[in-house]
Formats: C-alpha cells, sequence, structure tokens
C-alpha cells in the first residue's frame, strides 16, 4: 500500500524554511536508523532520515581509536545487509564499522539528509512538526534513532576533584599518548572501563580501576564465541515482557568484553595480574581536612561492596554457561565443540584499598567511563519519565505515531548489538504501517 | 512426569513487597521514609535507646510498640556491662538485615530455606578509639559474616540469595559506603 502524503499542510515558523512534509520522519542515520529506513521503504512508506553529521557520525566522532565493536562480523546483520568480507568471526575496527554502515546506507538508497540538527520536535495535529538547523519538517510519524549514547555520564562529585587532574569522559579519550604520565583513575566497569584500563595500564601508567556492578562474560566457550552461543540459544532473542525487570536491565552496563584481532577474553582477573590495582564503585569525595602533607585533602572514596560486586558478576556468568551447556546437552550437540569449563573466580585483594588521595600528585588523570544518557532536549512531548527517559513500550512510544529504536534492551537482549536491531525494525515498521493505515483514513485526506 | 507446584513458605509476604514496589515506583513521594531514635544517658557509659516512631507513605507511623535498647561496655573498660556495645549494635544491624534480605530473597525465588545462621566478626584496633596512634582507624578494619543455610536448593543459587540479599540492603549500603553525618545541639 503506497501512502500518499497529503498531510494537509500546518501553520508552520516563517522563520524556518519549510523543507517538506512526509509520512515519517527518522531522527539519526546510524545504524537503527538505516535499518529503519530500508523497512520503510520496502512498505512504501515515504521518509526521510535527519543526521545531524554524516552516516554513523558518532562512530565517526565520539570513539576511541582502538576500538573495534564487541560483537563477530557475522552477527552484524541488518536489513538487506551482512558482512561479505572474508573474516565473519573477527571484530571491525571503527574506521570499518564506519565504512560497513556508509556502504548500507548506500545500497538501500536511504533518504538521509546530513548535516541537520534537530532542535525541537513538536507535537501537531496528526504528527509532528520538526525544526532544524536548516528549517522544518512535518510528518505523520516519527522514529527517535538518535542513540542511547549521547550524553557521557559523569557523577556530580567530579566537581570536587582538583583542578591539577585531567578529567576526560570516554568521548573525549582517544588513546594513551594523550594522558600526562603519572597515575590513572578509570571510573566504570563496562566493556570501555576496562579496555581503556587494559591499554592505559599497557602504556606505562599505573591504573587504578573503580567497578561498580558489571556484567562478566568471557570471549571463548567450549570453542566457540560466545555470540555464537547466545544466538543458537536464542538468550540474544530473549523478549523484553519475560524480564523480571526490565528498567534494571536496561541499565546493565556492556558486557566485560574486547573485540581484538586475537579473540582474547579481557577481564578483571587479567587486569590485576597486569598491575591494574581493582577498587570498589566510586561513591565520593572526601576534602574535609588536611592529608598527611598538610595539603588540602582531597580523597577518592570507594565502596566496601567489592567483594559482593564480584561474586554477582562470577554467579551470573556461571548461570549463563550453566544455560548454554543445558541447551548443548538437550541438542544433542556432541562434535566440534569443547567440554564444559568454569572460569577462575575473580580474584580481588584481601583488603580492598577503600581510599585514594588524589591530592599527592600521583593521579594526573581521572577518565569516567560511567556509562551514558540519551539527550532528548529538543523532543518536546511528554513522553520522557522522571529520570529523562523515553517512556516507550518495546520502543512504542506512548504518542501517536511516535517510535524508537536502537537502544539496550528495547525489545530484546540484542536491541542494543548492531545486528539485534534487524528484528526490532521490522517490528515496529509493521507496527508504523498499520498505525499509519488506521489512522489516516483515505477519506480524509482525499483532495479534490 | 509429575508436575506440581512447589509451596514455599518463609513467612515473606512477597506478594505484599512487590506490590508496594510497584506503587511507590509511581509515587516516589511516598517512597521517602525518616527513620528515628532517641537516647538517654543513664549513667557512665551506659545509655538507654528508645525506638518507636517512624516516617513514611505520606504520614507518621509507629511501631506496635516500643523498643529499648541498653548500650555499655565490658567491665574490662571499666564499664559495668549493662549492655552491648555500640559497635556490636552496629554488626546486630548488618545481620538482621542481611537476614531479612535472604528470606526475602529466598521467598521471591521460590526456595524453600529450614535453617539460617550468620556469625559476623569486626576486627577492630583499639588505638585508633584511645587516640594512641592516629593512622589507626576507629571503626571496624572490616566485617567477616559467615553463613549456615539449610535450604532446597544448590549452593550456587544459595550464594546468589545471599549475593542479591547484600545488594538490596541497607545496613550493608550504610556500612559500605559513605554518609554524611551532622550532628547538633539543640
Amino acid at each position: 500500500m503506497k501512502l500518499t502524503n497529503r498531510l494537509a499542510l500546518q501553520p508552520h515558523s516563517f522563520l524556518q524554511p519549510f523543507k517538506g512534509s512526509v509520512t515519517t520522519l527518522i531522527i539519526g542515520a546510524g545504524h537503527a536508523g538505516l535499518a529503519m529506513s530500508r523497512c520503510l521503504t520496502q512498505r512504501s512508506i515515504d521518509h526521510v532520515v535527519l543526521e545531524r553529521g554524516k552516516v554513523a557520525n558518532s562512530w565517526r566522532t565520539e570513539r576511541w581509536d582502538s576500538l573495534r565493536l564487541l560483537t563477530p562480523n557475522w552477527k552484524n546483520r541488518l536489513p538487506g545487509y551482512c558482512y561479505q568480507g572474508d573474516k565473519p568471526n573477527d571484530f571491525m575496527t571503527t574506521p570499518e564499522f564506519v565504512q560497513f554502515i556508509q556502504h548500507y546506507a548506500e545500497t538501500i538508497s536511504a533518504p538521509v539528509h546530513d548535516g541537520v540538527t534537530v532542535t525541537a520536535v513538536d507535537a501537531i495535529e496528526n504528527g509532528y512538526r520538526v525544526t532544524t538547523n536548516v528549517g522544518q519538517w512535518q510528518c505523520r510519524s516519527l522514529v527517535v534513532a538518535s542513540g542511547a549514547f549521547n550524553i557521557p555520564n559523569v557523577p556530580s562529585v567530579s566537581k570536587a576533584i582538583p583542578t591539577s587532574i585531567e578529567t576526560l569522559t570516554t568521548h573525549q579519550y582517544r588513546n594513551p599518548t594523550q594522558l600526562e604520565e603519572g597515575g590513572v583513575l578509570v571510573v566504570g566497569g563496562s566493556a570501555t572501563g576496562l579496555q581503556l584500563a587494559e591499554e592505559i595500564q599497557r602504556s606505562g601508567r599505573e591504573v587504578t580501576l573503580s567497578i561498580g556492578e558489571h556484567v562478566r562474560m568471557p570471549r571463548h566457550y567450549r570453542g566457540r564465541d560466545i555470540f555464537c552461543w547466545m544466538s543458537d540459544t536464542g538468550i540474544l532473542r530473549e523478549h523484553y515482557t519475560s524480564f523480571d525487570d526490565v528498567n534494571r536491565v536496561r541499565k546493565l552496563p556492556s558486557p566485560q568484553l574486547v573485540g581484538t584481532p586475537e579473540h582474547s577474553t579481557i577481564n578483571l582477573n587479567k587486569l590485576r595480574a597486569s598491575g591494574v590495582k581493582i577498587v570498589g564503585r566510586f561513591c565520593g569525595i572526601n576534602n574535609s581536612g588536611s592529608n598527611s602533607s598538610g595539603l588540602n585533602k582531597c580523597e577518592a572514596q570507594f565502596s566496601g561492596s567489592l567483594n559482593n560486586i564480584c561474586k554477582m558478576a562470577d554467579l551470573k556468568m556461571n548461570r549463563l554457561l550453566d544455560s548454554i551447556d543445558t541447551w548443548i546437552e538437550d541438542e544433542g550437540i556432541t562434535t566440534g565443540i569443547d567440554q564444559p569449563e568454569r572460569f577462575e573466580p575473580t580474584i580481588i585483594d584481601k583488603s580492598p584499598t577503600l581510599s585514594l588521595d588524589l591530592a599527592n600528585g600521583k593521579i594526573k588523570t581521572v577518565i569516567w567511563a560511567t556509562g551514558y544518557r540519551p539527550d532528548y532536549s529538543w523532543l518536546n512531548l511528554p513522553v520522557l519519565n522522571r529520570k529523562g527517559l523515553l517512556n516507550h513500550d518495546g520502543g512504542v512510544v506512548n504518542a501517536p505515531g511516535l517510535y524508537t529504536i536502537g537502544l539496550p534492551f528495547m525489545r530484546t537482549r540484542q536491541s542494543g548489538f548492531i545486528g539485534g536491531v534487524s528484528d526490532d525494525a521490522h517490528y515496529l515498521s509493521d507496527h508504523l504501517a498499520s498505525y499509519l493505515a488506521t489512522s489516516f483514513k483515505p477519506s480524509l485526506y482525499a483532495t479534490s | 512426569m509429575n508436575s506440581y507446584t512447589k509451596i514455599v513458605d518463609n513467612g515473606v509476604n512477597v506478594d505484599a513487597l512487590l506490590g508496594a514496589r510497584e506503587q511507590l515506583t509511581d509515587a516516589p513521594q511516598a517512597a521517602q521514609f525518616t527513620w528515628r531514635a532517641t537516647c538517654d544517658w543513664v549513667k557512665g557509659t551506659h545509655s538507654r535507646s528508645e525506638v518507636e516512631g517512624f516516617f513514611g507513605l505520606g504520614e507518621e507511623q509507629k511501631h506496635k510498640t516500643s523498643f529499648c535498647f541498653d548500650a555499655d561496655h565490658p567491665e574490662i573498660f571499666a564499664s559495668e556491662d549493662h549492655g552491648v556495645t555500640p559497635v556490636e549494635y552496629v554488626l546486630v544491624g548488618l545481620a538482621s538485615c542481611l537476614t531479612a534480605g535472604i528470606a526475602s530473597v529466598a521467598q521471591n525465588r521460590n526456595i524453600q530455606l529450614h535453617s539460617v545462621k550468620a556469625t559476623l566478626e569486626g576486627n577492630m584496633d583499639i588505638q585508633g578509639i584511645l587516640g594512641i596512634d592516629s593512622d589507626v582507624r576507629n571503626g571496624f578494619d572490616g566485617i567477616k559474616v559467615v553463613y549456615d543455610i539449610k535450604a532446597d536448593a544448590t549452593q550456587d543459587e544459595i550464594d546468589g540469595i545471599i549475593a542479591q540479599s547484600q545488594k538490596r540492603s541497607a545496613v550493608y549500603d550504610i556500612i559500605a559506603n559513605p554518609s554524611n553525618i551532622t550532628v547538633e545541639t539543640r
């Protein structure tokens, strides 16, 4: 069904050039926005994709140098597109991934408008008005695909850190050479925190890594990449309605994985063996009084819960491995795989350090790898919860014709991974098409 | 194969807890609680604390009765030992908080408990409180809790319950993480 674009023109600001009226407008030309674009094209729904920079902008501008995808190449399937190189089991570098997405946009002829920054979205009769730096669009339905990683989270206590210490977010960090020689405190126990701690320690700087709740995962298990097992067992397709507490799950840090040419595993034990000092969750700064050298005291404080945090991650990893073993047994797979194994529990110091002197000059840099939050400051619709996150039911936002895509655990466990948006884009474009079909009776829009 | 519903009863009304959780998610204001205690000096190092009222769910609340707690120090501290030491109350608070959590988590995970016993130790170098060495802290060097649990569950399941109980424990958090304390006079 071709839904022609006969939306009655709404009054719009004369200060803003009117760019056009489309059935659907997608904000963001990353993998998720493009996957949605492809699905809409398949359904002959006319649309545009607005992109503040170039396709895959955040991958071009907000990633550190050594980053590779956590998912193997074969896993990064998008609607109508998949990896076609000769290394399906390897991990793309950031430039390779940018090229991959760029090529996808070209392959599917996505109607991308580059260099268009959305500054406001307002509800109008029968749709939305989207204001940008170049003009206004109108649409009946809107897909927010601007990503979950727009703004790095920085704890408010960061303001108490002495100005002699440089603080960086993961959007600013590129590689160890940009850091002053000396100690580095990396805060965060996600894939990012561990990867940065590893390469900075390797550069000769002494790293202290502060970790809260985290997700431990081996790169390989029983002779295959962990994503093979999580895909085959259906774990990655676990539906968001089946989680006990989807909001908790959506806040989980990314699993402690790294994509390297060697397919190596990264974990706290390896970091500890390489000299990284592992401490508990960063929970405050004590700057009352003076330290033993008579200087103004400034002490980072770490939670005493490190033992339990690590124990929980080990238990959860073992539950994942148990479920993989059970699946293998149920399927009767006996050849081509290795024996089950259980990995060494996370080792922590007998009395992990509870504080770190930031005033004695040993720590030169603090890196916040404390996660991100999306930026919806331009979204003038009553669809955000008190934490500033979109209220949505599996990507369907509680406003007519409004959708989101590309958020972690949005519809399934894999929604936040590149290839995970495929199923979501198919589902949401179906939903969107039926919304258009039922909400806009052709007679209402019949022209003379 | 027989299928039956396992009936687990650890005496915790999990449905009520989950219901409260759901309601308070929508009404975060009602989730604001204030816990209170009063303490009267008796004599020497002996004091008597009382707990009765608290604030929560938007209004003043009361325990079914008021509870009294004598605290003192043992005779080797030249005291009369009218009650346990304050630091032992901290151990009591931690133990009872974690144990309540274990019962609730086990109930929620459909695991029948038969017995739960915690043994706690807090090591302390009293050179700190006596002001002998300013490099020694006043409080515990660390606290060790050992659980002995009999339940219809695997060791990993029991470990999982204990871990979750720590994750959700108020007293565990109060001890493991810094809190601001203000002490004033009227």
